[in-house]
């Protein structure tokens, strides 16, 4: 293996479209998946039998076929119907579509954890369904849905793989293009797999912070921390008197 | 003086299980009165229909001489005037006892945060436990939490104040503190409806004594009377067997 030629593939303007094309299909697929996940969700918990149906629907369709196949099916079968998208539209519609459906279970079980009692005394204090909503449940909630929605971050990295089959220059496409082109597969392939794994080390770092962010103890913990380091400031300055 | 609160011939069924029948009751400005009555006697019931958490078939409820009973659109309006206690507590879990105590004066009421804090430690203070204002639910024992909830419901300065079972989760060395709290509100004035299986708090605290039994008011008699023995049959055959 030449380590050279995979730095050079590292730092060719190629690899780096190709990572930015994967990181944005994957973070455009996550916020539209939220969004979708988010509406889904809240139709099931106001509990109307037209939303169960829609919800049960849309979740039969999207969790019961691959994704390859809905990557497939909304590139080739729409242009029939007259509808025609860029490759990287239609990659970000099926990719969040499919999200969506997950999504929307990881939010559903985020909002049924928090317990009845706890609306009921938002409500008591006097405040409106949203505010409760606001204030009490989304709170406790989304603590609850991080690490599965962590989860299903880094799956999205890897997933948003799958687009290459529809000709979206994303990283795993262009490693491939590139190992074919120079019959170096070790070296490209290692290339891709760094800048996968750097992309993951972030994400999993982001999901760190946000749990400490969501977590009011944690938080409390790190002022502790400041705490104690202006009391060793002070402390010092004793010292030196 | 008119009444704080009248409740006129009140009906509720849950599905087939008529649960309030023709329930009528008065609470005067400054009263206290205490709900007793066998479980599933429909107490907590009455609690919730008061603050329209649960609402009624027929009859009436009137709250400082208005008929509140459908005004389901204004029903969060209402509820800012009568604060709630639940059995379970249910302190916000992600929220600091003081955190707790502010959250509906500052999103509700408007108040700026550091005039709300202030409030909160007043509060936290007249229940009892200032110390504890940063410490979260889940490192309070049951009857700080009780008293925690206590304090968050009169952030909201109501004009009523209803408990519901307040010390049935508690273990038996903390139900004399959260009775206490309550206690001492009664005594300061504050209105308010106790549903309680605690008789020596009645007796303590009580205006009045209502007796409820599969979903009547069999009686309401002042504690003097109440405890003065001159009570009807059904209420003395419960007092026997909750007194053993």
């Amino acid at each position: 293996m030449s380590i050279e030629l995979v730095l050079k593939y590292l730092t060719s303007p190629n690899f780096l479209r190709g990572a930015e094309m994967t990181l944005l299909l994957t973070l455009a697929a996550l916020v539209f998946g939220i969004l979708i996940g988010l509406v889904l969700a809240l139709i099931q918990e106001s509990q109307t039998r037209i939303g169960t149906v829609v919800t049960v629907a849309y979740l039969w369709l999207f969790r019961g076929t691959p994704v390859l196949f809905q990557i497939i099916f909304i590139y080739n079968v729409l242009p029939s119907f007259g509808i025609r998208l860029s490759a990287f539209v239609c990659a970000v519609l099926a990719l969040s579509l499919n999200e969506g459906a997950y999504m929307a279970e990881i939010l559903r079980s985020g909002l049924q954890a928090v317990k009845k009692g706890q609306r009921t005394a938002g409500l008591a204090l006097g405040m409106t369904g949203t505010q409760m909503l606001r204030y009490v449940v989304i709170p406790q909630a989304a603590r609850i849905v991080l690490p599965p929605i962590g989860n299903q971050m880094i799956g999205m990295l890897k997933l948003s793989a799958l687009v290459s089959v529809i000709a979206v220059e994303e990283l795993l496409l262009v490693a491939n293009q590139a190992a074919s082109a120079d019959f170096r597969y070790f070296e490209a392939l290692t290339a891709a797999g760094i800048y996968y794994l750097a992309m993951t080390t972030v994400f999993m770092g982001l999901q760190i912070v946000m749990e400490i962010v969501l977590d009011p103890k944690k938080r409390r913990g790190m002022r502790r921390l400041s705490l104690t380091d202006r009391m060793l400031r002070t402390s010092k300055i004793l010292a030196v008197r | 003086m008119p009444h704080l609160l009248e409740i006129v011939g009140i009906n509720k069924s849950f599905g087939a299980t008529q649960v309030l029948k023709t329930c009528t009751l008065a609470v005067d400005p400054s009263e206290t009165v205490v709900l007793i009555g066998p479980s599933g006697s429909g107490k907590s019931t009455l609690l919730r229909c008061v603050n329209l958490l649960e609402t009624v078939d027929s009859g009436d409820i009137f709250f400082e001489g208005e008929n509140i009973t459908r005004a389901r659109r204004t029903a969060h309006l209402l509820r800012r005037q009568i604060g709630m206690v639940f059995q379970n507590f249910e302190l916000f879990a992600h929220l600091s006892a003081a955190e707790n105590v502010m959250l509906a004066p500052v999103k509700i009421l408007g108040v700026s945060r550091a005039d709300a804090h202030d409030i909160a430690i007043d509060l936290l203070r007249k229940v009892q436990i200032p110390e504890k204002a940063d410490a979260f639910p889940d490192e309070l024992s049951g009857g700080q939490q009780q008293r925690v909830a206590i304090a968050r419901a009169l952030a909201m300065r109501p004009k009523l104040m209803l408990y519901d079972e307040p010390t049935s989760a508690l273990d038996p060395e903390m139900i004399r503190e959260v009775l206490d709290v309550m206690a001492t509100l009664s005594a300061e004035g504050m209105t308010s409806i106790v549903v309680t299986h605690e008789m020596g708090f009645a007796r303590r605290a009580a205006d009045r004594i209502v007796f409820m039994e599969h979903g009547e008011i069999i009686e309401s008699a002042p504690s003097d009377q109440f405890f003065g023995g001159t009570v009807n049959d059904r209420t003395r055959r419960f007092l026997d067997q909750i007194l053993h």
